[in-house]
């Protein structure tokens, strides 16, 4: 009987260090099951290049068991110091080989850092730690290209403006939706009845709306000298404020402040579809003989162009919303297609400056097709180039 | 003057915040972070003075007993009393009136939007069958092409043809993505074009008038 007790307090105390034993790295690198996995292998760790600190990368190998399907993933852990203790920061699943710590707590500090391949039984932390610090960068090399772009565009344009001012004629094609904004003015004062302006329903920081409201200003002064009621409905607090102030201007504009209505600019709602449905019952109620559809549309500007078609109004839209051009080409007598939108301030108001960049837009038009035409010969002729020339139009 | 400070505030920050892009120091992304956050701000102000806008449009209609005035009465009264429910119900105590907010939004406003949302559908098949009308050969290649289309994503093209499908991708990756990759173009150089016009001062229609 002692001899029972004897042998089971042996067992016991040899049990003791195995439920003692605190859990961490080394743990997981003791054999954990009958079947083991092999580690990482070559960890590479470097600053997140073209950032502003505070990232580093880390790189590997995959497990050679990845390819046994015996990986789930590796989890990516950061200590301070060689012998430190490694914290998990980050976890990638199989088939990754990086990943970005954008945690990183001091930039110019070295930081070490280990990958762990976590299989389904076990897992197998890398042998060596590798090191990097993080810094942050004043220029992004992934968007010289960009810049280079940015700058010769600007070239070509300043070229043709200053052409423009020294009195050289330029040649702009006709644009139909265009031409008939003077037309359609003149129909709704015939006809007594408003025009309805919907400069879309984006906010202010979209190039559309921009354009929209260039265009609401050169369409106010038409309507200003007609004496032509204007309805303008927003979506946005900001736009309508700017358009607010934009309609004002252009009837002192044409000398006409009295007869600019206060209340002919107004807020509908942030509703995407209440907007819709509340043009929808002006479009229905008013009956405005010329409807504007032109900025950002999203999927209510079928539902916006079709009541206007239903009412029998003349419309004109204008969006670079390359999923809403199909409906508005459908529903409306004029389309404004992408770039035209753009060119309408310039189109409208004739000044030789705005013709200057329009222009500009054709040359520089005409200098893409060209390097379009020399890669794709380029690529034809000797196909490893093509992968240098997308590289080379990567933007970071 | 009034004019040349606008002016002078956008070609400054026109030119700063297009070098920003270029620049990924912390400076230089906290000064576009607080900028953002100035917008908001100034959105916030703006919004003040659309409900202002909202607010008088509508009495204007009620007070002239415009037609179909009674719907102005609907509209501002769902306007004060979302509002006061909104403010009111997290006050403490007041709890039933925040329950009441949630309802009206969920059961009211939330299946308006969606109710029309779904009439969606029915424009588009008014839209489709006057676009699908070949009154044009340009229509009737539209017609075609659509029609394969379509056949291509439904499981009764393959069983006429096993080769509709590809026909259907090729149609939507060649030709549909040729013009639309052309629309692009055009477009990311008229924003480029209309930012610079602007930044230069050259387009000035946003200031109001002519800038003169």
């Amino acid at each position: 009987m002692r001899l029972k007790i004897y042998a089971l307090l042996l067992a016991m105390a040899a049990a003791l260090p195995c439920l003692a034993a605190p859990p961490g790295p080394a743990a997981s690198e003791a054999p954990m099951a009958a079947v083991t996995v092999a580690p990482p292998s070559g960890i590479k760790a470097a600053d997140t290049p073209n950032d502003a600190g505070n990232a580093i990368t880390v790189r590997w190998q995959a497990s050679p068991d990845e390819a046994r399907k015996m990986i789930e993933g590796y989890e990516v852990l950061r200590a301070e110091t060689p012998d430190g203790e490694f914290i998990k920061v980050g976890y990638v699943p199989y088939g990754f080989t990086s990943f970005d710590d954008q945690d990183v707590p001091a930039n110019g500090k070295e930081y070490f850092y280990r990958v762990k391949a976590v299989g389904r039984e076990s897992q197998a932390l890398s042998l060596a730690s590798v090191s990097a610090r993080s810094a942050e960068q004043w220029f992004n090399t992934m968007r010289i290209n960009a810049l280079v772009s940015c700058l010769l565009f600007t070239l070509i344009v300043v070229i043709f403006i200053s052409r423009a001012k020294s009195g050289q004629s330029l040649f702009i094609r006709r644009i139909a939706g265009l031409a008939a904004v003077e037309e359609a003015v003149g129909r709704a004062t015939e006809m007594g009845r408003p025009i309805l302006y919907v400069p879309g329903l984006s906010s202010i920081s979209d190039v559309a709306t921009i354009a929209a409201l260039n265009i609401l200003g050169q369409v106010a002064k038409k309507t200003a000298e007609y004496d032509t009621p204007l309805l303008v409905p927003n979506r946005d607090p900001v736009v309508f404020t700017v358009a607010q102030e934009i309609v004002k201007e252009a009837y002192n504009e044409i000398g006409r402040p009295d007869a600019y209505n206060h209340d002919s600019v107004f807020y509908l709602t942030d509703s995407q579809m209440g907007f819709a449905s509340g043009v929808d019952g002006i479009m229905a109620r008013e009956k405005p003989a010329t409807n504007f559809f032109m900025g950002m549309f999203w999927a209510e500007s079928l539902i916006l162009a079709e009541t206007g078609a239903e009412t029998g109004a003349i419309q004109i839209a204008g969006t670079d919303a390359i999923h809403q051009l199909p409906f508005f080409i459908t529903a409306c007598d004029y389309t404004l297609i992408g770039e035209e939108l753009y060119a309408a301030s310039a189109y409208l108001s004739r000044e030789p400056m705005l013709l200057g960049t329009l222009k500009g837009q054709d040359w520089s038009k005409a200098v893409i097709v060209l390097l379009l035409i020399a890669g794709l010969a380029v690529s034809l002729i000797n196909p490893g180039i093509r992968e240098i020339i997308l590289q080379m139009l990567k933007v970071g | 003057m009034k004019r040349q400070i606008p002016l002078i505030i956008v070609l400054i920050l026109g030119i700063f915040f297009f070098f920003q892009f270029f620049v990924p120091s912390r400076i230089s992304t906290n000064i576009l972070q607080t900028t953002l956050q100035w917008t908001i701000v100034i959105s916030a102000f703006a919004i003040v003075l659309a409900i202002g806008s909202l607010f008088n449009h509508h009495m204007l209609k009620i007070r002239r007993r415009k037609p179909h005035w009674w719907n102005s009465i609907v509209t501002l009264a769902a306007l004060v009393v979302m509002a006061l429910l909104g403010i009111f119900g997290r006050v403490k105590g007041l709890e039933p009136l925040g329950e009441l907010y949630r309802k009206l939004f969920h059961y009211v406003q939330s299946p308006m939007d969606q109710a029309m949302f779904a009439i969606l559908a029915f424009y588009m098949a008014s839209a489709a069958y006057r676009a699908f009308r070949a009154r044009s050969q340009e229509a009737a290649l539209l017609l075609i092409s659509g029609f394969i289309v379509m056949l291509g994503v439904i499981p009764f093209g393959s069983m006429l043809w096993t080769k509709i499908p590809d026909i259907a991708e090729w149609i939507m990756m060649v030709p549909n993505m040729a013009a639309k990759r052309g629309i692009l173009f055009g477009v990311g150089l008229g924003i480029t074009a209309t930012s610079l016009k602007i930044i230069l001062g050259i387009e000035r229609s946003w200031l109001g008038g002519g800038g003169k």
